[in-house]
């Protein structure tokens, strides 16, 4: 079947495009109405009024200011914590501990890890209950302002701990290309003890992999909404927040200066990633030297405790949160300070189940779709490079990537004002193309490693047996790669539930999901129901994880090596 | 069964512009042409070329024949040559019925099909072998069902790549006998790849030192 061969092989030149042109078109549509060109609103004339109204907006640099600072200081954060964690406990027993911990937490949506850190540092929340009054002496809710705090350290905070999975994971995979075992091994032979030969002998080489997944999650952190909705200060918020706040104003102009807006925030994003990468500069100049220092020893007490305290107090922080949130469901009346709350009810779960069903079957539908959408475009790109026979190239690559280099609030904004002028639909459609073009890298990313390692010799076995390339594809290699697939699956579901922007713009606000009901919620008083609302949230994504993981296990029960792993 | 011999016909390999091999032979229906050589010399990417599997960065020129049919226009799914490696590869998520009907030329029905498979079964002393999964048998046995395998495909010429090297000393006897035997059976013109000469002095057949 030559057909599909040549169908194959269109398929990444189609994937490609599906990313470039939302991404191009969408920053197009925002850069005409900045100048004041959107005849739908009646803009008709080139001008730059739009960008004085921006300047002179109150407090728009301590908008800039907020973004730039918890977008590199969480990285910063996020990375030295990943860092320390890997060279305090790479190949140790506990590793396999962490891993197991921390996997997991990777799939929590941003906004219900979110909504849980609110809820347990809050005055009123678990952690000052559980140090009230015996402590601390407050017999009532302390009076500061925490999480929402001025300088954006709880958003800080909140973006760390959600970025230390996804960075430990994208570490994960890195780790046995650059062999880090071996070198570790040496170094350590060599009489340099674990930190220094960390440090020295595995992170030159672990860096320039890890690069990517580190921009992406500066873009996220200089640019995301929903936590910043959550944790951040809200006068001023950060740049990003305020620009969905004048694309939801009643007030029409105000689009003309959210699109200017979201150009300042490709700028301050791109200013941040300016910074980090003449950070990475200066410390390449200035650690060339202590590299080749020949100290074996030095500050590796301070290293391990730091990078064992790191550890444990993210791990322990995150499991508090969404225990913290489990409570709060099922609390009644809850007293402050009582650490637990006295009599346990079912009410708000209850409540809940009014309203929950347009959101929830929503967030299915749509996560099962989206997720269905980039699986198709992911196994055909991997299968066509098994018959171009050569991986995709490095600029294709990074097009994949790109949905996540590009701050969500540009492009998606462009997208929406396209839709007003060429009268498109905003809806179920929309938002699930959307949602697909952030699933994409990461079902890409999920599961290149395993596709393209699988032994040639089972497809060549194939086929000199008489089997057809569409035959080996559908009958030797899907199904030997059941698993695996199976998992990016569930990583693609569970992006997809975690979307909130997408979801908010393109289908208009009217479409809703349990992120933005969570998110909504979070910013009312009810904390009961916006738990109820996150731990949904939280718990589609855990459920199609526990598929992914489970199915294989039953349906290859009897196949010893499909278990194994021998497949892969 | 197959009557035609296969014809290698100035075959030569490069890597990167350095030349690896150049080969010329014929295989007689039923013959064992034997290649041996210190690894590294491209035996294998030899055997590779000819079943269609040439790998990033090694080229070929010259023409593989089957009688008077040039391989090399034919995609690999339809050169009907029989692979053997040195390991088994039985398809993990198949039972061992699904491996060898796998192997089957499409047609005929469900009933039919499984009869076959249990007569080949048969055939290789795995009575009843059918609905068990590949990854609980022994290798012999293993080695046995890759055979057959190979066989049901019903393959012009055999392409064998060190297919004994992984078997313990007893079996690997065993195996030559019964590998060697029905290639004489159903006259296949073979090549066969080895370190082993003990290999080469069963197949009875010529040695191309490389």
């Amino acid at each position: 079947m030559p057909y599909f061969v040549t169908g194959i092989r269109v398929v990444p030149v189609i994937t490609l495009a599906l990313l470039i042109l939302p991404v191009l078109l969408g920053l197009a549509g925002v850069v005409a109405p900045a100048f004041g060109w959107h005849p739908a609103l009646g803009g008709e004339a080139w001008t730059l009024v739009h960008w004085q109204a921006l300047g002179n907006t109150t407090g728009l640099d301590d908008m800039i200011r907020l973004s730039l600072f918890t977008g590199l200081a969480s990285a910063l954060a996020t990375f030295g914590i990943v860092a320390l964690c890997l060279a305090t406990f790479l190949e140790t027993r506990a590793f396999g501990t962490i891993r197991r911990l921390l996997s997991p937490l990777l799939a929590v949506p941003h906004a219900a890890a979110a909504i849980g850190l609110a809820f347990l540092l809050t005055p009123s929340g678990l952690a000052s209950r559980l140090v009230s009054p015996w402590l601390s002496g407050w017999s009532h809710p302390p009076d500061y302002l925490f999480p929402g705090d001025e300088a954006g350290l709880a958003l800080t905070l909140g973006l760390t701990l959600k970025e230390i999975p996804f960075l430990l994971l994208m570490s994960l995979a890195a780790l046995p290309q650059c062999r880090a075992g071996e070198r570790l091994m040496m170094a350590r032979s060599l009489g340099y003890g674990r930190i220094n030969g960390f440090l020295k002998g595995v992170m030159p080489a672990l860096y320039p992999l890890i690069r990517l997944p580190l921009y992406a999650i500066i873009v996220f952190a200089t640019a995301n909404i929903e936590v910043a909705m959550i944790l951040g200060p809200s006068t001023p918020p950060p740049l990003a927040v305020a620009v969905v706040r004048w694309l939801g104003d009643p007030d029409l102009t105000m689009r003309f200066q959210a699109a200017a807006g979201a150009l300042l925030q490709i700028g301050v994003t791109a200013g941040a990633l300016l910074i980090w990468w003449l950070g990475e500069r200066l410390v390449s100049r200035l650690g060339a030297g202590w590299l080749r220092d020949g100290h074996r020893r030095r500050g590796e007490r301070l290293g391990r405790g730091l990078g064992t305290l790191m550890t444990w107090l993210a791990i322990g922080v995150l499991v508090a949160a969404l225990a913290g949130l489990i409570l709060w469901s099922l609390a009644g009346y809850w007293p402050f300070p009582d650490a637990w709350p006295a009599p346990l009810t079912l009410h708000a779960w209850q409540q809940a189940t009014m309203g929950i069903g347009g959101p929830l079957s929503n967030t299915v539908t749509i996560g099962l779709a989206a997720t269905g959408i980039a699986l198709v475009l992911t196994l055909g790109c991997l299968e066509a490079e098994t018959h171009r026979r050569r991986p995709l190239s490095a600029g294709a690559q990074l097009i994949l990537y790109l949905p996540l280099l590009v701050p969500q609030v540009a492009f998606l904004q462009g997208l929406v004002q396209w839709q007003a002028q060429v009268g498109l639909n905003a809806g179920w459609p929309a938002v699930t193309l959307g949602h697909a073009l952030f699933v994409l890298p990461y079902t890409f990313l999920s599961l290149a490693e395993s596709y393209r390692r699988q032994d040639p010799r089972w497809r060549q076995v194939a086929a000199t047996l008489g089997a057809s390339p569409a035959s080996v594809f559908l009958r030797i290699r899907l199904p030997m790669l059941a698993a695996p697939i199976l998992v990016a699956g569930a990583v693609g579901f569970a992006v997809s539930i975690g979307q909130y922007l997408p979801t908010l713009l393109l289908g208009a606000g009217r479409l809703t999901t349990l992120t933005t009901e969570a998110v909504n919620l979070a910013s009312g008083g009810d904390r009961r129901l916006t738990a109820v609302y996150a731990l949904y949230q939280l718990a589609l994504p855990a459920l199609g994880f526990a598929l992914a993981t489970t199915l294989p296990r039953l349906w290859w029960r009897h196949r010893r090596q499909m278990l194994s792993g021998d497949a892969a | 069964m197959s009557t035609a011999s296969l014809r290698l016909d100035e075959i030569a390999i490069t890597h990167g512009g350095h030349p690896l091999i150049d080969v010329s032979a014929s295989v007689a229906p039923g013959e064992i042409l034997t290649l041996m050589g210190p690894s590294g010399v491209g035996k294998s990417t030899l055997l590779a070329h000819i079943a269609g599997f040439l790998p990033v960065g090694f080229r070929a020129s010259g023409r593989v024949l089957l009688g008077e049919t040039d391989l090399g226009l034919l995609p690999p799914e339809r050169r009907r040559l029989g692979l053997l490696f040195q390991d088994p590869l039985l398809f993990p998520h198949l039972d061992v019925g699904g491996n060898l009907a796998f192997g089957m030329p499409p047609g005929g029905s469900r009933r039919q099909r499984r009869d076959e498979v249990n007569m080949a079964l048969d055939d290789i002393g795995l009575a009843g072998f059918a609905e068990r999964d590949p990854g609980t048998l022994s290798g012999g046995q293993r080695a046995r069902v890759a055979l057959m395998r190979v066989l049901l495909a019903q393959p012009h010429a055999m392409l064998l790549d060190e297919p004994f090297s992984k078997l313990d000393t007893a079996l690997r006897d065993e195996m030559r006998r019964l590998v060697f035997e029905r290639i004489r059976r159903d006259g296949l013109p073979t090549l066969m790849v080895t370190h082993d000469r003990a290999d080469a002095e069963t197949a009875g057949g010529p040695i191309i030192e490389l």
